[in-house]
């Protein structure tokens, strides 16, 4: 059996993108970073040299993957990244895996916090 | 088929993706299929401090399932055109 299948791909077609480095944000706010190197019509894609970027405000951070096949479904957005430009603005700092993790987990307790806070005012019914 | 020949009709146009996300993104519509995924050109995320990591995108594909709304340009319906093509699909062909 051949592996590729008729080359007559509809407009939207990833084939454009295949060998390009690419910005994939899943459904949960993940954004991996991977070169194209398959794809199908529910937008699976292989994803090679694949690393999570975790940004907390200011601080990013790359976590290394590997190979990575993405589920079709878990995708929103699939973008070219322009090599020419800069992939994040120049005030962003690189931290280490740990002091990321610091960050979300601090960013974490803070949402919960105002969340229990407005819970606790509910009863005074201001917005 | 009614909405994909729509958004045909649209291709070259500048419009504002919505996704289910919240995240907005104008561009010209470069290009959408069966499944109204969509591709754009130039895009420029409108609440674009809120989302630094995507600065460096300038082209997308954003998967049909997870837009909310498509904002299309004022002129971008003609009414009488899809009056007509909406009866002609409700009536099934």
């Amino acid at each position: 059996m051949s592996w590729s299948g008729p080359d007559n791909f509809p407009a939207t077609s990833l084939a454009d993108n295949l060998d390009k480095k690419l910005l994939v944000i899943l459904r949960d706010g993940r954004k991996l970073i991977g070169v194209l190197r398959s794809f199908d019509q529910f937008a699976n894609v292989v994803l090679e040299g694949a690393l999570e970027r975790i940004t907390v405000g200011e601080l990013y951070c790359d976590l290394p993957l590997g190979l990575y096949i993405i589920r079709g479904e878990n995708v929103v957005l699939i973008g070219e990244l322009d090599l020419e430009r800069e992939e994040l603005p120049s005030f962003m700092v690189r931290v280490t895996p740990t002091e990321i993790k610091q960050a979300q987990k601090a960013e974490k307790d803070a949402t919960e916090l105002k969340g229990t806070m407005r819970k606790r005012m509910e009863f005074l019914d201001i917005d | 088929m009614l909405f994909f020949s729509y958004f045909k009709e649209l291709v070259g146009k500048e419009v504002i993706v919505e996704l289910k996300n919240d995240l907005a993104i104008s561009g010209i519509l470069h290009s959408v299929d069966q499944y109204l995924n969509i591709k754009l050109e130039n895009t420029r995320v409108v609440d674009d401090t809120k989302y630094p990591h995507m600065l460096s995108v300038k082209n997308c594909f954003i998967r049909g399932s997870v837009v909310r709304y498509v904002q299309l340009p004022p002129d971008g319906v003609d009414v009488d055109i899809l009056h007509d093509a909406t009866r002609r699909e409700a009536r099934g062909g």
